[in-house]
């Protein structure tokens, strides 16, 4: 166990020469090559992104509140979704966790300095900004109106902006490549002494699986969208049947990143979950090496399963099988995590936090955004749901109900570590209360009007829907509301918020024997690592130690 | 003399514990990044494999009409002989003879552009005959269904290579310097290898290019 | 039972078999999801209640798994997701495979309205008239970007792609009215691209069918035609027969096999020409190509060398269009681009 002598638990002390204040200036921030301070960076822009998504959001909920035109145009609202979709995918869903609790954990975690390439990291911060501009600049000249799937040869034809559009995501994708190689380079040669593979916590194990998917599958992306926006530029005909080109191809080539991104965006999240539940049980984890593991197997299988996005498409019987069967699979291992978490719950010590609440709420939403996941691979169902409302109160139920939830209680588990001051516990389960009211108010909704047959992407409807779309944006004000009290008191405790000292929850996670906020040098002294993470064993004032292993004094 | 404080010397990030560290990071970093740009152009490779295979004779036809087989012929020697000029300079950068190091990268940059130039020549031919892409294509050989389809491929993919090249080519040009500067040395070669690394990918992609393009 | 589960989960109407079997298997599944995700829900929380925190400086045992939790981790899901896999699988598959007795109905989707055709008969705009208990195969194909046919009382989707035909079917046996959407997203007109379905009984629609085809197509594709030559996105084949009406060529030739001033382009394509020196030459793009260019060079046995040629009138992407216009003038197949999806006969108004 790494034991801070100045940061035992308790003592709550401001920690005042930290890595926010060991520079000042704008200067200082904008060039720094400190991973934490990359990770504020990030913490600041994804959250933009999501209030930007968020407000989009709320305009889709707004217009779909009567059958008819609402408050837009047809052309406003196809922008609309698309823009929603694209922001919260590549802006804010992909790189946020991974951002902000990679960058900033990762290092901590691993008793490293940094990660490997502190000049690539800011480098990917750049880059996903430009991506940003760039993006935002083609919507505000116009945006784009082709969902944030680019299906050609709708995409292809449109008169609107998309070549922006795609370029931007095409940026944001080499920021997340950049990312991912420093992230598992970090892991393979930066681990402290001690700290072999099987001692790593948990976290590291998730985001070292989602680098591993962005370093594979987004390169494929990138060069699938760059092929649209040739196309819609110049003309080639690459997807144009007029020409010769097959559509059915790009929807073989996107899926083959955008089925692996989906894991991008649940494995921080499930990293996430696995130190929270663990620290707030005061458990070690229930089946750690099944836990590891099937990051990797999610990893690997999730690059098999694609052809479930095409069983209407017209790809062949043999391939839909292939395909459905696969998706099964793959369905397994979060199966795998889902019990294990539970489980560590088991004869453990439970307080319930705000960032517990999140946790249960994660549970419930991604088992059962996991298992419609499977629902809809059980191929004839598909062909009834393929874009329909069900699949977007799924994959709501895991992105919003799983992710977000995670990054929700990553958020409170980790903001007294971050900025050293404590929120209110009070408002924090309100806010807690409030959100996993709303969501489920915003989309179970969506599940029926998806059976009943509602399809996606209708900017108007026939009358027999209105009643559950009025209930969706209903439940989607309380979620807003919730959302807007969680800014606020985050807000507030930065300045007068108590101060948190380096361990309030006496979680045994590595990452806490820092003072809080962490020194601007990780480690006066680096670590040594005896054993796991998360070791709830043995009384707090009496951390366990290797026989004759010296603890830095 | 600063060749030897330079070589005494070799740079340690403060983040890494030792030389080791930083070295295998920097060349697992590589590695990983080569991976990722083979599969940048796995999208290329798989689109061209299907549009093959819908369309064999016509792209069998554009092949034998549209390119001419010793300009990819040449190209595959120049390309081979620049990365061989490479990797002889990273030796020699190693065994510190930065200045021969630093002739031979001189070398490959020159291989680099007369690539670079008989690329242009072809692409000015294609450009006169019509042989272009999609809706620009007016080639009245080859024809049918796939014809332009093949020329949308050929320019992506070579097109794609070509800023590899270039992209190479900066990066080789950085180390030449640096090794004229007699900056590396016995432990400290890294960079250079890597730099190597990179237009050896270059290279390896334009084998498979070159078959495909040019040759079935 | 049927009927409670369906109207607690929304589900339309079921107008088919088909649909009634499909909606079984959904009914196991979302019952089984609910369970699960309620059974952990529930779980969770017994765990809080009985394993509260009592004291700040609380340690826990080490619990590790033991090797049957983690093969009832892994068994119990697996076999519910497989038993749905292999029921479901099997209806794609019925899905897939229509009867050969099915009648056929040709569809073309363009943006933002359907068009059936049928064999020998008369069209329909956005709605599609069927019998009731008589399978239906559907051809369908898109004139522009993707859409999707959507008919949930059927529990039925298929996708309609330009530059090919996929097919699906059904057998309705409820005779009503239901509504067909558009699913699959295709621009500004997309909420509104609905349709519908009438299934009628066998005996009226037999009627109403030799009713249409004697006054001609009810529904004449007046709306089908109109801005076709707007469009920019028509397949070459159909720019072909466009360019071929403006350059004059149907002053000579004809499409349907007649001969006329020139000979006819039916099945012309890959066609050993005779020619009037006695040579052979086979009608290939090249020659195709030619005969436009230089008409004078072969000219075909029984007819004057009349043709003006179009050297440099027609620029060469023209040429090229309506080279294909004239390669896909075929009796047996109308085969414009690659196609894995059905073998299917030709459209014939
Ligand atoms: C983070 C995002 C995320 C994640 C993790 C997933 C996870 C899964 N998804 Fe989802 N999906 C999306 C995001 C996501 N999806 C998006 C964005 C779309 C729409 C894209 C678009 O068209 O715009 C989509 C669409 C989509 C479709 C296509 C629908 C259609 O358009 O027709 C399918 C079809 O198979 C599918 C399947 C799955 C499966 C099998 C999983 C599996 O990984 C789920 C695994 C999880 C579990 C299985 C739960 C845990 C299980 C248990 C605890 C077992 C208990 C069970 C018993 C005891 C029986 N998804
Ligand atoms: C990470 C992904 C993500 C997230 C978080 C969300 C969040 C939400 N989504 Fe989104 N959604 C998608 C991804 C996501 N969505 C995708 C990929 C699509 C498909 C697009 C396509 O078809 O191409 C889609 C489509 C989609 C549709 C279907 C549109 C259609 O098909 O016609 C709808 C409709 O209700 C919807 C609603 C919502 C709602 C109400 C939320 C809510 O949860 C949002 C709540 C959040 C906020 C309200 C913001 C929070 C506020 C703050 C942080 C502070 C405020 C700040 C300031 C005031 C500056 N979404
Ligand atoms: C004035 C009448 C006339 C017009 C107008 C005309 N053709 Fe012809 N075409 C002929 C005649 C006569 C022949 C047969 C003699 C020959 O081969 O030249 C012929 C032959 C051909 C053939 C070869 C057919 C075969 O069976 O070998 C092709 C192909 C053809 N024409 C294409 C065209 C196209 C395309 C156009 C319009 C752009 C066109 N023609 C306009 C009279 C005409
Ligand atoms: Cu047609 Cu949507
Ligand atoms: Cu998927």
């Amino acid at each position: 166990m790494v034991h801070d002598a100045p940061a035992s638990a308790g003592s709550a002390v401001y920690n005042t020469p930290n890595y926010l204040n060991a520079e000042i200036g704008v200067r200082s921030w904008l060039l720094t090559r400190d991973h934490k301070r990359i990770a504020i960076m990030y913490l600041v822009l994804t959250t933009s992104a999501f209030a930007l998504g968020g407000i989009f959001a709320m305009l889709i909920r707004i217009e779909l509140l009567t059958p008819g035109p609402t408050i837009m145009s047809a052309l406003t609202y196809n922008r609309m979704f698309t823009l929603h979709g694209v922001i919260m995918i590549f802006l804010f869903m992909v790189p946020a966790i991974p951002g902000i609790f990679g960058n900033f954990f990762l290092p901590l975690m691993l008793g490293a300095q940094d990660v490997a390439f502190p000049r690539l990291n800011l480098l990917s911060v750049y880059l996903y900004l430009t991506g940003a501009v760039i993006a935002v600049w083609g919507m505000i000249h116009g945006g784009a109106d082709t969902g944030w799937t680019f299906y050609a040869p709708y995409s292809t034809t449109t008169p609107t902006q998309v070549v922006p559009i795609l370029l931007g995501a095409f940026v944001v994708g080499f920021s997340s490549i950049v990312t991912g190689i420093n992230f598992i380079v970090t892991t393979h040669t930066m681990r402290g002494p001690g700290l072999t593979w099987n001692r790593m916590p948990l976290f590291v194990w998730s985001i070292y699986a989602t680098s591993v998917i962005q370093v594979l599958a987004t390169p494929v992306l990138g060069m699938v969208l760059l092929l649209v926006a040739i196309e819609h530029a110049f003309g080639f005909g690459i997807f144009d049947p007029a020409r010769g080109g097959d559509p059915v191809l790009f929807q073989h080539l996107f899926w083959f990143y955008s089925h692996p991104a989906v894991y991008i965006m649940v494995l921080p999240a499930m990293a996430v979950i696995s130190e929270v539940v663990c620290a707030f049980a005061r458990k070690n984890m229930f089946g750690y090496k099944a836990v590891a593991y099937s990051s990797l197997g999610i990893a690997f299988v999730g690059f098999f399963t694609w052809g479930h996005h095409l069983f209407t498409s017209g790809q062949s019987t043999f391939d839909a099988g292939i395909f459905g069967v696969l998706s099964m699979f793959v369905g397994i291992f979060t199966a795998i995590k889902v019990f294990n978490w539970t489980a560590t719950l088991y004869q453990g010590a439970i307080k319930f936090t705000a960032p517990f609440a999140y946790v249960c709420g994660f549970l419930f939403f991604l088992v059962f955004g996991g298992m419609t996941g499977v629902a809809l691979a059980t191929v004839s169902l598909d062909v009834h749901w393929q874009d329909t409302y069900f699949v977007v109160a799924h994959f709501h139920f895991i992105m919003v109900g799983g992710t977000i939830m995670a990054f929700l209680a990553a958020i409170h588990y980790w903001w007294p570590k971050m900025f050293g001051r404590m929120y209110s516990e009070g408002w924090a389960l309100v806010a807690a209360c409030l959100i996993i009211l709303g969501f489920n108010a915003t989309f179970i909704p969506q599940f029926l009007l998806g059976n009943m047959g509602m399809p996606r992407r209708y900017y108007s409807y026939p009358a027999q829907f209105w009643p559950l779309n009025v209930a969706s944006t209903a439940g989607a004000s309380l979620l807003a509301f919730g959302f807007l009290l969680v800014l606020t008191y985050l807000l507030i405790s930065l300045r007068h918020g108590k101060v948190a000292g380096p361990n309030p929850w006496g979680s045994r996670g590595f990452e806490w024997n820092t003072p809080s906020p962490p020194s601007a040098l990780n480690f006066p002294v680096p670590p040594v690592f005896t054993h796991g993470p998360h070791d709830y064993t043995t009384g707090a004032e009496t951390p366990p130690e290797a026989p004759g292993e010296p603890e830095h004094a | 003399m600063p060749e030897l404080t330079a070589r005494a010397a070799p740079p340690l990030a403060h983040h890494f514990v030792d030389m080791r560290q930083q070295t295998e990071a920097a060349r697992l970093g590589m590695w990983l990044f080569l991976a990722s740009e083979v599969l940048l152009f796995t999208g290329l490779f798989t689109a061209y494999s299907i549009y093959r295979y819908l369309y064999a004779g016509v792209f069998e036809e554009a092949s034998r009409k549209g390119v001419e087989l010793w300009a990819g012929t040449t190209n595959t020697f120049v390309l081979i002989t620049s990365s061989l000029t490479v990797a002889l300079a990273i030796h020699f950068a190693r065994l510190g003879r930065g200045k021969l190091a630093a002739a031979l990268l001189g070398v490959s940059l020159l291989l680099g552009c007369a690539f670079l130039g008989i690329k242009a020549i072809e692409y000015a031919n294609h450009f006169h005959e019509g042989q272009l892409p999609g809706k620009f294509y007016t080639f009245a050989e080859v024809q049918g269904p796939g014809a332009s389809m093949f020329f949308t491929l050929y320019f992506i993919m070579t097109g794609l290579h070509g800023l590899h090249v270039i992209a190479g080519m900066t990066v080789l040009a950085v180390m030449a310097v640096r090794a004229w500067r007699e900056e590396f040395g016995p432990e400290h070669y890294a960079p250079i290898e890597i730099a190597g690394l990179y237009w050896h990918l270059v290279d390896l992609i334009w084998i498979f290019l070159y078959p495909l393009l040019y040759l079935i | 039972m049927n009927e409670l589960m369906r109207r607690m989960l929304f589900l339309p109407e079921q107008a088919s078999q088909y649909a009634r079997d499909v909606d079984r298997l959904h009914y196991f599944v979302i019952t089984t999801t609910m369970i699960a995700a309620t059974g952990v829900g529930l779980t969770v929380l017994w765990f809080f209640i009985r394993f509260r925190r009592r004291s700040e400086a609380q340690t826990t045992p080490r619990v590790e798994p033991k090797t049957i939790h983690e093969v009832l981790f892994i068994g119990v899901p697996l076999s519910f997701f497989l038993l749905w896999f292999a029921i479901g699988f099997p209806q794609y598959v019925r899905l897939q495979t229509p009867p050969r007795d099915a009648m056929d109905v040709y569809v073309q989707a363009k943006k933002w309205m359907w068009k059936f055709s049928y064999a020998g008969g008369p069209n329909g705009i956005d709605v599609l008239h069927v019998p009731a208990g008589r399978p239906v195969r559907l051809l369908l194909t898109s004139r522009d970007v993707i859409h999707s046919f959507f008919v949930p009382a059927l529990r039925l989707k298929q996708d309609v792609l330009p530059g090919r035909y996929t097919q699906t079917w059904f057998n309705a046996d409820k005779p009503g009215r239901y509504e067909l959407f558009c699913a699959e997203y295709c621009g500004m007109g997309h909420s509104a691209m609905l349709g519908e379905v009438v299934v009628m009984r066998p005996e009226e629609f037999d009627a109403w069918l030799a009713d249409a085809r004697r006054s001609g197509s009810p529904a004449v594709d007046a709306a089908m035609t109109e801005e076709e030559h707007a469009d920019p996105r028509q397949s070459l084949t159909q720019q072909g027969e466009r360019l071929a009406a403006e350059y004059g060529c149907f002053k000579c030739h004809t499409v349907d096999g007649t001969r006329h001033i020139g000979p006819t382009w039916l099945d012309l394509y890959r066609k050993t020409e005779k020619l009037s020196d006695g040579k052979t030459v086979l009608a290939d793009e090249g020659y195709l190509t030619e005969s436009m260019m230089d008409p004078r060079a072969k000219i075909v046995a029984g007819y004057q060398p009349v043709m003006p040629t179009y050297q440099g009138k027609i620029p060469a992407p023209e040429v090229a269009a309506i080279v294909e216009f004239i390669k896909s003038l075929r009796t047996d197949a109308v085969k414009v681009e690659p196609s894995k999806g059905p073998v299917y006969a030709p459209i014939r108004k």
